[in-house]
This record gives structure tokens, sequence and C-alpha cells, in this order.
């Protein structure tokens, strides 16, 4: 059997899945950030009408998946899975969004690399022909993250300066077997690295080894280099685990350079007072699904590899004292 | 617990070393900036309460009963401006300056009230009131328990 996979955790698509359609909708402050006009929907507000931050959440990613698949013009019965997941307990939003998509349903929990594993599900399955279609999401929303993981949104305590912003939005794709668009070529899924960090507040710093780990096996798995790719993006390790990321990586004998930036230090500007970049599920997603989709249909980025990168860790872990485990999972999507 | 003897290849740093390297590259507070600020604002606040208290001597009340009704009108005034959203911008700016006056803890149990509403009055409002709130009560109430004892002790 001529097996797909390469080296230690890449696999090479033999028929690379197509991105039929790509779908955003965010929260106001993304909207009013550097990127804002690469999102489909821009919400005037974080709750637009409904009764709680969490429906507000499903709602947002149903929009992003209704999206999608309206902008693809296939029809939802030509669909055969839908791959999605979120930041909340039980994964409630891709549940529920679920719910009122009525396909058959995978719900996916990579924390904020969601987006980067269900792409590479997606894609083994479109490619192993077990689907035609798949639909994927992810949604993460400010105010339903910070009271899950932190503190009541209206306590008036100031951030850290490591601390990142979760991204409000929902991002969405379509993956067909054939078709226009950009193809996802290959995948590397990553492993669970854990290098001791035990600050919920600095994520960048827990989720980086994981990322640079990916990124490595990455390179000699397919035996490429940084500049093989016009476009290397991490997912929401913000400023602080970039730094970290790219100085691993340079120790580990890659010049990351130019190419390579974080979706979570794109998304906002500095005088958004983030502080340390944006961070959650809809980061990566709808940084790929809006922004690196136009460059990439604009002919500007032929390659690009988009990593997305979690911290596996939950409130209780944390105030137990356990260390935050970090993944990244890296896919390959070319022109 | 961090990983132990993972398969090669893998990145060229110890946990020992990134941790050293993690905490170079994370961005401290920014002190000189944050500490005039709390004293300002906790200066103020602590300003308008005495300016309270006065106006409630003025009008006849004993010191005593002046100064509760002000510590009152000043967790008013904190749990209004949290209601308003207000508050939260006022912490950003001020930090400890507005969390450690009586106004701040007016907002830790406002914002959890306002914030777990929508999980109902008895497992969201109820259950969540004192998150905040809650160890700064035992530990207080606690502490002072310890106190009056060993006051009492050395009386005699």
């Amino acid at each position: 059997m001529n097996l797909k996979k390469v080296g230690n955790q890449t696999v090479v698509f033999a028929n690379p899945p197509v991105i039929l359609s790509s779908y955003s909708v965010v929260g106001p402050m993304e909207g009013q950030g550097p990127l804002g006009n690469s999102f489909n929907q821009v919400w005037p507000d974080n709750i637009n009408g409904e009764k709680s931050w969490e429906v507000a959440e499903t709602k947002m990613l149903q929009e992003a998946l209704q999206g999608a698949v309206t902008q693809a013009g296939v029809q939802s019965d030509q669909i055969d899975f839908m791959l999605a997941g979120d930041l909340l307990n039980q994964i409630i939003s891709a549940n529920f969004a679920a719910r009122q998509m009525a396909l058959p349903f995978i719900g996916v929990y990579g924390a904020c690399s969601t987006m980067a594993l269900s792409m590479a599900l997606g894609s083994m399955l479109i490619d192993g022909q077990f689907a035609k279609h798949i639909l994927v999401g992810v949604s993460s929303h400010h105010d339903t993250a910070e009271r899950q993981y932190r503190l009541p949104t209206e306590q008036g305590a100031q951030r850290l300066m490591s601390q990142q912003w979760t991204v409000t939005g929902a991002g969405s794709l379509l993956l067909g077997q054939a078709g226009v668009g950009p193809r996802i070529t290959a995948a590397t899924l990553g492993r669970v690295l854990d290098y001791g960090e035990t600050d919920v507040n600095n994520m960048g710093a827990a989720m980086a080894p994981a990322v640079a780990d990916t990124i490595l096996n990455h390179f000699k798995d397919l035996n490429r280099a940084p500049s093989d790719y016009d476009l290397i993006a991490s997912g929401d390790l913000g400023s602080v685990g970039l730094g970290l990321a790219t100085e691993v990586l340079k120790r580990s004998g890659y010049e990351m350079g130019d190419t390579y930036t974080d979706c979570g230090v794109l998304i906002f500007d500095p005088s958004q007072d983030v502080h340390a970049g944006a961070s959650g599920c809809a980061c990566s997603a709808v940084v790929f699904a809006g922004h690196i989709m136009e460059r990439i249909k604009a002919g500007e980025l032929k390659r690009v590899l988009l990593v997305g990168s979690g911290a596996l860790h939950s409130p209780t872990s944390a105030f137990q004292g356990e260390s935050i485990p970090g993944i990244g999972h890296a896919v390959v999507i070319e022109a | 617990m961090s990983n132990q003897n993972l398969r090669e290849p893998t990145i060229n740093i110890t946990p020992e070393e990134y941790k050293k390297l993690s905490q170079q590259r994370t961005p401290k507070p920014k002190a000189a900036r944050n500490i005039p600020r709390a004293f300002l604002v906790g200066g103020l606040i602590c300003a308008i309460g005495q300016i309270i208290i006065n106006f409630f001597l003025a009008s006849g009340l004993s010191r005593n009963d002046a100064s509760s009704a002000a510590t009152a009108v000043l967790i008013f005034i904190g749990a209004l401006l949290t209601g308003l959203g207000v508050y939260d911008d006022i912490g950003k700016w001020a930090g400890a300056g507005s969390i450690v006056p009586v106004t701040g803890f007016a907002n830790s149990i406002v914002s959890p009230a306002l914030e777990f509403k929508r999980e109902g009055y008895v497992m969201g409002v109820g259950a969540k009131l004192f998150t905040i709130a809650g160890p700064i009560l035992v530990y207080g109430i606690a502490t002072s328990i310890a106190v009056g004892l060993i006051y009492y002790v050395l009386r005699f």
C-alpha cells in the first residue's frame, strides 16, 4: 500500500483538496484592526442582539459556515461532513451551530489550533476518498472566553503585558475534492510539547516550543526550508510567542526571516492596546479565511504554511498548578 | 511536568534554557507608569470618601456613623460605575488604585453578578457572586478573628 505519510509527522495528499470558498465573521474590534477590510462580515458589537455571548458566538459560527456554503455554490446535501470546534466547555458553539447545519458532524478540539487541525483532518478525509465536500469552521469570542478562563469582563483589573486578546469571530472553509481554488497539499500534525510554562497569562510562551517543534519536523519531513514558503504564519503566539518561536528555531538551525509571522500579531494594531496580540480559535481562522486567502487569490502568495497553535490546559489544571501543554498543527496551502 | 525523551529531531533547547529565555522576553508590568497612576486614583477615591464623611459630619452624624454612611455611598458609586461599564476602564488605567479601595470591592461583587445573570438567579448570580470577593472575605474574616483572639488573650 502506498502510504501517504512522509517522515515522522507529515501527510502529503495525492489529490490535494481544494479550498472552494472561505468566509469570516468578526466583532467590531477585529473590524477596526489592520485586516478589517478582508473579513466578509463585521458585527457592530459583540452580542449583536442575541440573549447571551454564547448564543452570539454560535450565531457567528453559523453565519460563517453558511457563508462558506453559499459562496461555494454547493448544495448542503452535497456536503459529506462538517468539522468544527471552539474554546468553550464541551465545544458548545460548534455543537449548537451543527444543530442548525444538520450535517454529519465531527466535533474537533485542538484549542486555538482547531482550524489548522480541522483543515488537516478534512483534507485527509477527502484525499482518502471518504468525502467529496467537507465544511470546516471554528469560532471564539472574547467575552465567552474571558468568563470561562479568566475574570468577569466588568472586573476592573489590569491585564498583564504578556496577555493576549481573544478574537471575537468565526472562520469557515469549504473543502472539495475538485474545483477551482488554492489547494491543501500537505499537513504536519504536531505532538504535545510542554516546556514547563505555568503562567496562563503567557500563552504565547507556553505554545512556542510546540509550534517550533512542528515547523522543524515539517521542514525535516519534506526536506524543505523557510525559503520554500512565501508566508509562514503561526496561529496565535502573539508578539511574545512569535519572538520565542523564532529564537528557538534559530537555535535549532532555522533562520525564519521575514516570511515568518503570526496571525495574533497581524489582526490587531498596537494602538488597539491588546498587549501581546491576539489569541483564540478564530484568530488564525479569520486571518486565514480573510487576509491570507485574499493574498493567495491576488497571486501574492504561492505557498503558505499555516501553523495553528493551541494551549491544551483548562482553568482547573491551571489552578492545580499544572504546566500548560502546547500543540502546533501545520497545513500547506498552495495557489 | 515537561516532556521527557522526545523523539529526535526536536528543538535544540532544554526546558531550563527555555524558561530563562521566556523570562527575558516576557514584558514586565510598567511599574514607573502604574504606581503613580495607582497613587493618584487611589488617593482621589479616598479624598472623595473624606469629602463625603465631612458632609455627613456636618449633617450631624457621629464620626462612626458618618464613616459607615460614606462607605455605603462609595460602595454604591463603585457598583453603579460597574453597572454602567465604566469601572473596568478606570481599573485598566489605575490598576491597584481602583482595586484596593472599597469601590473595588463593590466592583468585584457586582461584576460577577452582571456576568452570571444569564445563568439565572440561583446558579448564576447566587452561586458566582463571591467568586472574586469570596477569598477576600474568607481570609479577611479569618484574620480578624485570629487578631481578635490574640487581643483578647493579651488583655489579661
